[in-house]
């Protein structure tokens, strides 16, 4: 066994020391029902008053472009965050299901005549392409699961722009280079739900759903495995954990998510080409994770508002052909100077003001790093 | 593994193979052996490419994903000393010096200052490939690039067996290959410094504690393995083209060689070479819209059944 299994087997957490007068020190020792309720918080409720007034105040442009661009990226990160964070697995093929996902919606429902469509109800379309991503994202897990850290990276990459040279190839099913065109969401109830406020809408519902969701699940029996696989498969496994189903339920999960995500990405955009499965995205969505901070579901889609902002204010920094230039250094700083992103940030300084003030730093201010 | 399954899989996998290569050769010889010399060349190049990425890998377990950048780098660096200079050697000589410094100067100024931290090590290299990828096109534009092959390699070559004739560059790949190859295999067992890398990837902290300065080692190493990208570069530049995206091409190629292969082992990219380049040749030729699909047939064979590649050792 070599010194880094050993560091692994052995890898004790050391206790944090408790600071003096922080009355949620005790917080180990409290009945377990009570840590895991969620209190409604009033910082809660006014971030949810405004993303539900948002569309009234804002323009059309910010509406659509910005936020619910923002949402649908967000989802998709968000799978990633949540395999990354909590699972400790980071793939690069997240953005992969998703477009598998976009790709079967236009492939059984509706897209520009002259592609081959099956044109079936859209909602069919939407649960198959949905079903068909899970066991796509169920089959990577599989795959990728037998590898660790750096090794996930590789084979996701790899399998990442395989499908993407295979859209790219195959004119049969996918089209070719120019993918599927005028892919757009269902007329229902007399709303056009492509229209800037009703897809606003659609976009927070499926993301507040999928933030939920990922919280809930963080808590539950399955969630805490998770982590502690994350943290120590090997004393998981000798707890009894069967640690490969766990990791590739988590990818099951994950595909869920991205491919909603994916869907909500393809009606956004109108269409699905090669290019949105190309590297370029695969990386965009772990930048947007990594942006973000994986310690909290909700880095997921901070990264998101700041990578759209950069990839639309990013011409008035610099040319607009340069949004690559700007997205890696922005990129790059972040990876070099923070262990987790925004978030990382926001808890090194609130809990430097609050411990300053003698209050309470942040819970998650004491968690640990998942990008090591 | 027993004598049995040994010779299973050897049944498994060379039954189908033989039995297309005599399908082959009887349908249309002139193709098979044509797609044979231009599977064996693109390995060929593969091979240079993946060698560095293997090396970098085997010694300090740094996934550089901005190799393929490195490469393209290389590559218009050579393109450009050709044109100056008209020399084909300055230009391999210019594309090697290129990769190498900017490797050395990723090593000495980011990655010495996160030992240990693989996964951090890889984003940082995923960022740099942005950067590089639109800096290059900031300065050289989205245009293809292609460089002429030095004279005297120029043209066909006339008068083969089956085949009759074939691009002399393309088959000189074959031969630099083979002699890159073997320059590595020397150079790391039978060179002093190629076994402190071989005594540093086996265990780092121990070749430290014996006096050597491990850090002067990585960025031999790293400069070295860079250097094979942007080399792989000039190469390349001839035989494919200079454009934005082929950066991407070759680190899948490079990504595909050392997972199939073996991660840090040099025979194993050089297997790992052979068995894609073949690959993406014959489905191109016989099978062109799945041609990328036997590829990823192949990862996954080989994933189920050794993930750690075929000539890999757990780390």
């Amino acid at each position: 066994m070599s010194a880094a299994n050993w560091r692994g087997a052995m890898n004790v957490q050391t206790p944090r020391p408790v600071a003096p007068g922080n009355p949620r020190a005790g917080a180990a020792h409290e009945p377990r029902a009570r840590r895991f309720t969620n209190p409604i918080r009033p910082r809660h409720v006014v971030v949810l008053a405004f993303l539900l007034g948002y569309p009234w105040f804002a323009t059309p442009f910010f509406t659509f472009q910005i936020a619910a661009q923002a949402l649908a990226l967000g989802l998709i990160a968000l799978s990633l965050t949540f395999l990354g964070g909590s699972g400790g697995m980071i793939s690069l093929a997240q953005m992969t299901v998703a477009g598998i996902a976009g790709y079967m919606v236009a492939i059984f429902g509706s897209a520009a005549a002259d592609n081959p469509s099956l044109g079936w109800p859209w909602w069919l379309a939407v649960l198959l392409g949905i079903a068909i991503a899970v066991v796509a994202a169920t089959f990577i897990g599989w795959l990728s699961v037998r590898t660790e850290g750096i090794y996930t990276i590789m084979i996701t990459l790899a399998i990442g722009v395989a499908f993407y040279y295979l859209a790219l190839q195959n004119y049969a099913v996918f089209n070719g280079f120019q993918g599927k065109q005028q892919v757009f969401p269902p007329t229902l109830a007399g709303i056009y739900w492509r229209d800037p406020t009703p897809f606003y809408y659609l976009a927070l519902a499926c993301a507040l759903a999928g933030y939920l969701f990922v919280v809930h699940l963080l808590r539950t029996p399955f969630g805490i495995a998770l982590q502690g696989i994350r943290d120590n498969p090997r004393r998981m496994h000798a707890l009894g954990f069967n640690v490969t189903a766990h990791r590739v339920a988590a990818y099951a999960v994950a595909g869920v998510i991205a491919a909603v995500g994916g869907v909500l990405f393809t009606w956004y955009n109108g269409l699905v080409t090669p290019g949105s499965v190309g590297t370029g995205w695969l990386i965009n969505i772990l930048v947007i994770a990594v942006l973000g901070g994986m310690r909290h579901p909700v880095g997921a889609f901070l990264g998101a508002i700041v990578f759209v902002l950069l990839q639309n204010f990013a011409i008035d920094v610099i040319d607009r052909e340069r949004f690559n230039l700007v997205i890696g250094v922005v990129f790059l700083s972040i990876v070099l100077f923070s262990r987790d992103g925004l978030l990382g940030w926001w808890a090194a300084l609130s809990a430097r003001m609050l411990t300053h003030t003698g209050g309470t730093p942040w819970r998650a201010a004491s968690g640990r790093s998942y990008v090591r | 593994m027993t004598r049995f399954w040994k010779g299973f899989w050897a049944l498994l996998i060379g039954v189908p193979i033989l039995a297309f290569t005599v399908w082959g050769l009887q349908d249309n010889p002139r193709l098979f052996v044509v797609t044979l010399l231009n599977g064996l060349t693109l390995a060929s190049l593969y091979f240079i490419v993946a060698s560095g990425f293997t090396l970098v890998f085997g010694l300090m377990r740094n996934v550089n994903l901005a190799h393929g950048s490195l490469y393209l780098l290389g590559g218009y660096l050579g393109f450009f000393t050709a044109q100056f200079t008209g020399s084909w050697l300055l230009a391999l000589a210019a594309g090697f010096a290129a990769a190498a410094v900017v490797g050395l100067a990723m090593q000495v100024s980011i990655f010495r200052f996160m030992p240990g931290q693989d996964l951090r090590q890889t984003l940082v290299t995923i960022g740099l490939s942005i950067v590089i990828a639109d800096l290059l096109m900031w300065a050289i534009g989205a245009q293809v690039h292609q460089m002429s092959p030095p004279a005297s390699l120029d043209g066909p070559l006339r008068g083969l067996p089956v085949i009759r004739v074939y691009s002399t560059y393309r088959l000189s790949l074959l031969p630099i290959g083979v002699a890159i190859g073997v320059a590595l295999w020397l150079f790391l067992n039978r060179t002093r410094i190629g076994m402190m890398i071989r005594a540093g990837v086996d265990d780092r902290g121990m070749l430290a504690a014996a006096g050597v300065n491990v850090n002067l080692v990585f960025a031999t190493t790293f400069a070295i393995g860079a250097g094979l990208a942007g080399f792989g570069g000039v190469i390349g530049a001839v035989e494919l083209s200079m454009v934005p995206g082929e950066d991407t091409r070759l680190l899948l190629a490079s990504l595909v060689v050392v997972i199939v292969g073996g991660m840090g082992s040099v025979v194993g990219a050089a297997l790992g070479a052979a068995i894609f380049g073949l690959a993406e040749t014959y489905g191109l030729a016989y099978a062109p819209t799945y041609s990328v699909v036997f590829t990823f047939v192949i990862l996954v064979l080989v994933l189920a059944f050794r993930p750690r590649g075929i000539l890999g050792r757990p780390a």
